[in-house]
C-alpha cells in the first residue's frame, strides 16, 4: 500500500516536469535564437497588420459617429465622438439579450463538445480496435461537411424532438463540426503524453476514472484549454446553423444585427457598435491563450 | 504503431458516436430520402426516383455554381498559401512583439461571419467606406454592387483578410518546431538565406501546410455567410456559391427534392477531396518518420 | 415524436440497411479473421480491408452518379459495373 502510494507521487513528479521540458524542446515557449525572421520581414509584418486592422479600425471608428456623420461627411475620425450607438444596444434587452443568448450557446457547446471528446481522444490516442481508422476519417467528414447541407434537415429534427428556439439545440448543432474537431487537437495532445504513466497508475491500483481525471487531465490541461479555444472560436462565428434553428428566445446577436438593420432602415452608427461589441469576446480570448496559440493551430501535433 | 489492441476502447467512443450519429446521421439519411421524392408541404411526398439527381447533373445553374466555387476556392489556395507563408517567416524573433503579433493576427478569426461580412460591406462602400471611397478618390471606377469583378475582388481580399492569418498562425507553429541544430549546421555550411528556406523550414512546415491547404480548401469550398452578407450572391449570380445557391432552393424556393439531390452530390465531392487530402497526409506522416 | 418528416420510403431503407448490414458483416469478419497489416496495391497507398470498403462505396455513388450524368435513369447497369468497380478494388488495390 505505502510502496504504491510513493511510487505513485514519483511519476506524478517527473511526469510534470519531463512535460515542461517537452515544451521548451518544442520551442513554442522561447523560439530558438537562430531562426532570422525575413529580409524587410518587419515591414511586411506591419504592412500586414495595417491591412488587417484597417476594417475594424473602420468600423470602431464608425461606431462612435452619429448617422448624420457616417452619410454626410467622409472623415477618419470621429468629429463629435458619441456614445450613443452603444447606450441604444445597453438599454434595449432585445439586443442585449442577444449576446446573453450567444454566450448562452458558445459556453454549453464548448462544455459538451469537451465532455464527450475526451475519453473518444484518449482511446485513439491509446488503444487500437477495430474501425478506429475509419471511425476518426468518419468524425472529420463531419467537420468538412458544409452546414448549408444540414440546415434543413436540422430544422426538422429539432422540431420533431421540441427543441426549436433552444439554446441547447444550437449547441447541439455545433457539436457537428466541433466535436471532431475536439477529438482531433486532444488526440494530438494526448499521443504527446508517454503511454509508461498509465501503465505506472494502473499498477498503482488507480481506477480509469481516477486516473484520468487526477493524473492525465493535469498533464494535458493546456491541452484541454486550446481545444476550448477552438470551440468557443467556431461557435462563436457559425451564423447560419444558429440562425436556422432560432426564432427569438435564443437568437444570437448576430442575426438579430441582420434583422433590426432591415427593419429600422439603416442604422449604421448601431450596426457598427454592435460589430466592435461581437469582436470583444474574441479579443479577450485570444488574449489569455496567446502563448498557447502557436502550439494549439498545430493542433499539438507538429 | 504499437498502441495495444482492446475493443472495449468501443466504449470510451461511445458517446462521441451518439451524438454525431444524432447530429450527422439522421440528418443525412433524411435527406438522401428528401432527394428522391417530390412534396408540397405538409409531410406528404411523392416517390420521384432519381429525376432531382438527373435534373441536378445537367443543370446549368448547378454546374456554373460549381465552377465559381472551385475557382474561388482555387484563388484563395494561391493568395493565401504563399502569403500565409512570408507572414510566418517575418514573424519577429522574440520578446513581446510576438505575443502582439500572434493576438492582431488571431482577430478576424474569432469575428463571427457576419459581422465580417458587414464589415467589409461597409468598408468597401463608395459612400461611407474607406476603401470604395479611397478606390475611387484615387480614379479608379469600383462598384461591388454593380460590377461582379468588383463584387469578387472584394469578396477574395475578405477571405484573404479573414482567414490567411491561420496558415500563418500554422506555419509559425511548424517554424517554431525546427530545432536550433539546424540553423546552426545550416550557418556552419554557410547556406544561403533561400537554402535555409527550401531544405529547413520548407521541409518542417509540410504537415502543417497540408493541413492549411485543407483546411482553407474546404472551408472556401463551404462559404456561405460572408459573401452573402456582403453581396447576397450577386451582381446576377455572380457570386452565388454552391451553399448560396442550396440554401436559396431549400428555404427560398422550399424545392426540397432538388435541394436535397444537390446536396448529396455536394456532399460526395467533400467527401473525396477530403479522403484523398487525408489519404495524402496520413501516408506522408508514415512515410516522414 | 413524430418521425414522418424523414419522410421514409421502401427503396432508401433497404438502401441504408444494406449499407448497415455491409457494415456489420464487415466488422464481424475482421473480428473472426483479422485482415491482417495493411498493404500496397495498385493506387500506390496503404490500404486495409476497410479502407477498401470506402473506396468501393464511394466509387460506386460517382459511377452511379456519372451513369445517370451520361447514359439515363437505369441504375440496374450502373449498380453492376460498381459490383465489378469494388471486386477489382477489393482484389488489386
Amino acid at each position: 500500500m505505502n510502496t504504491g502510494a510513493t511510487k505513485s507521487i514519483d511519476i506524478n513528479g517527473p511526469a510534470g516536469t519531463r512535460a515542461a521540458t517537452a515544451a521548451k524542446a518544442h520551442g513554442f515557449i522561447a523560439p530558438p535564437k537562430m531562426r532570422k525572421p525575413l529580409h524587410l520581414g518587419w515591414l511586411v509584418m506591419t504592412l500586414y497588420l495595417i491591412f488587417l486592422l484597417l476594417p475594424i479600425y473602420w468600423l470602431v471608428n464608425m461606431s462612435f459617429k452619429t448617422n448624420v456623420e457616417i452619410t454626410n461627411t467622409f472623415s477618419l475620425w470621429p468629429n463629435d465622438p458619441t456614445l450613443r450607438n452603444y447606450t441604444v444596444i445597453f438599454t434595449d434587452p432585445s439586443w442585449y439579450n442577444g449576446y446573453i443568448n450567444s454566450i448562452t450557446y458558445v459556453v454549453m457547446n464548448t462544455v459538451i463538445s469537451i465532455a464527450v471528446a475526451l475519453p473518444a481522444a484518449y482511446a485513439f490516442s491509446r488503444y487500437r480496435f477495430l474501425g478506429d481508422k475509419h471511425l476518426f476519417f468518419w468524425l472529420l467528414t463531419n467537420r468538412m461537411a458544409p452546414p448549408a447541407v444540414f440546415a434543413l434537415p436540422f430544422f426538422q429534427l429539432y422540431s420533431a424532438f421540441g427543441l426549436i428556439d433552444t439554446h441547447i439545440a444550437v449547441a447541439l448543432a455545433h457539436c457537428l463540426f466541433n466535436v471532431p474537431l475536439a477529438v482531433w487537437i486532444l488526440e494530438g495532445f494526448m499521443s504527446g503524453v508517454p503511454r509508461e504513466i498509465d501503465e505506472t497508475a494502473y499498477i498503482d491500483g488507480y481506477s480509469f476514472p481516477r486516473f484520468f481525471v487526477k493524473i492525465f487531465m493535469p498533464l494535458i490541461a493546456s491541452g484541454i484549454g486550446v481545444t476550448a479555444f477552438f470551440c468557443f472560436m467556431f461557435s462563436w462565428v457559425e451564423l447560419l446553423l444558429a440562425r436556422t434553428l432560432t426564432t427569438t428566445a435564443a437568437k444570437p446577436i448576430a442575426a438579430i444585427m441582420t434583422r433590426t438593420v432591415s427593419a429600422s432602415g439603416l442604422d449604421w452608427g448601431v450596426l457598427a457598435a454592435a460589430g466592435v461589441l461581437t469582436i470583444i469576446p474574441g479579443a479577450l480570448v485570444i488574449w489569455f491563450v496567446r502563448n498557447y496559440i502557436a502550439k494549439g493551430f498545430a493542433l499539438g501535433r507538429v | 504503431m504499437d498502441r495495444p489492441t482492446n475493443q472495449k476502447a468501443w466504449f470510451l467512443v461511445l458517446p462521441v458516436l451518439l451524438l454525431v450519429a444524432f447530429s450527422a446521421i439522421i440528418p443525412l439519411m433524411t435527406v438522401v430520402n428528401y432527394s428522391v421524392q417530390d412534396t408540397f408541404g405538409n409531410n406528404e411526398f411523392f416517390w420521384a426516383g432519381t429525376a432531382w439527381f438527373e435534373e441536378m447533373l445537367h443543370s446549368q445553374r448547378f454546374h456554373e455554381a460549381l465552377a465559381r466555387n472551385l475557382i474561388f476556392s482555387a484563388i484563395i489556395l494561391a493568395i493565401q498559401i504563399p502569403l500565409g507563408i512570408v507572414v510566418a517567416l517575418s514573424m519577429p524573433r522574440k520578446g513581446i512583439g510576438v505575443s502582439i503579433c500572434l493576438v492582431l493576427m488571431a482577430l478576424p478569426l474569432l469575428i463571427p461571419w457576419n459581422v465580417v461580412g458587414t464589415i467589409w460591406q461597409v468598408f468597401g462602400r463608395v459612400d461611407i467606406g474607406l476603401l470604395g471611397h479611397t478606390l475611387e478618390a484615387i480614379g479608379i471606377d469600383y462598384n461591388y454592387v454593380r460590377d461582379p469583378l468588383d463584387a469578387w475582388f472584394t469578396i477574395i481580399l475578405m477571405d484573404v483578410w479573414h482567414w490567411t492569418s491561420l496558415v500563418a498562425l500554422l506555419c509559425y507553429a511548424g517554424l517554431v518546431s525546427i530545432p536550433e541544430a539546424y540553423y546552426q549546421a545550416a550557418r556552419i555550411d554557410g547556406a544561403s538565406r533561400w537554402a535555409v528556406f527550401r531544405y529547413i523550414q520548407l521541409p518542417k512546415m509540410n504537415r502543417v501546410l497540408l493541413i492549411a491547404v485543407l483546411l482553407r480548401f474546404m472551408d472556401s469550398f463551404m462559404i456561405y455567410t460572408e459573401p452573402f452578407v456582403v453581396t447576397g450572391g450577386g451582381p446576377g449570380n455572380s457570386t452565388t456559391f454552391l451553399s448560396i445557391d442550396l440554401v436559396k432552393m431549400a428555404v427560398g424556393q422550399f424545392d426540397l427534392g432538388p435541394a436535397a439531390a444537390m446536396s448529396i452530390i455536394y456532399f460526395l465531392i467533400v467527401l473525396l477531396l477530403s479522403w484523398i487530402f487525408y489519404t495524402v497526409m496520413t501516408n506522408y506522416e508514415r512515410g516522414g518518420q | 415524436m413524430n418521425f414522418a418528416w424523414m419522410a421514409w420510403t421502401l427503396p432508401t431503407a433497404i438502401f441504408f440497411t444494406t449499407i448497415f448490414l455491409i457494415l456489420v458483416g464487415m466488422g464481424v469478419w475482421e473480428y473472426v479473421s483479422p485482415g491482417g497489416a495493411p498493404r500496397v496495391g495498385i493506387l500506390r497507398f496503404e490500404t486495409t480491408r476497410g479502407d477498401r470498403l470506402f473506396v468501393s462505396l464511394l466509387g460506386s455513388a460517382f459511377i452511379c452518379l456519372a451513369w445517370l450524368g451520361l447514359v439515363g435513369p437505369n441504375l440496374w447497369w450502373a449498380l453492376g459495373l460498381s459490383l465489378a468497380y469494388a471486386v477489382i478494388v477489393f482484389r488489386w488495390v
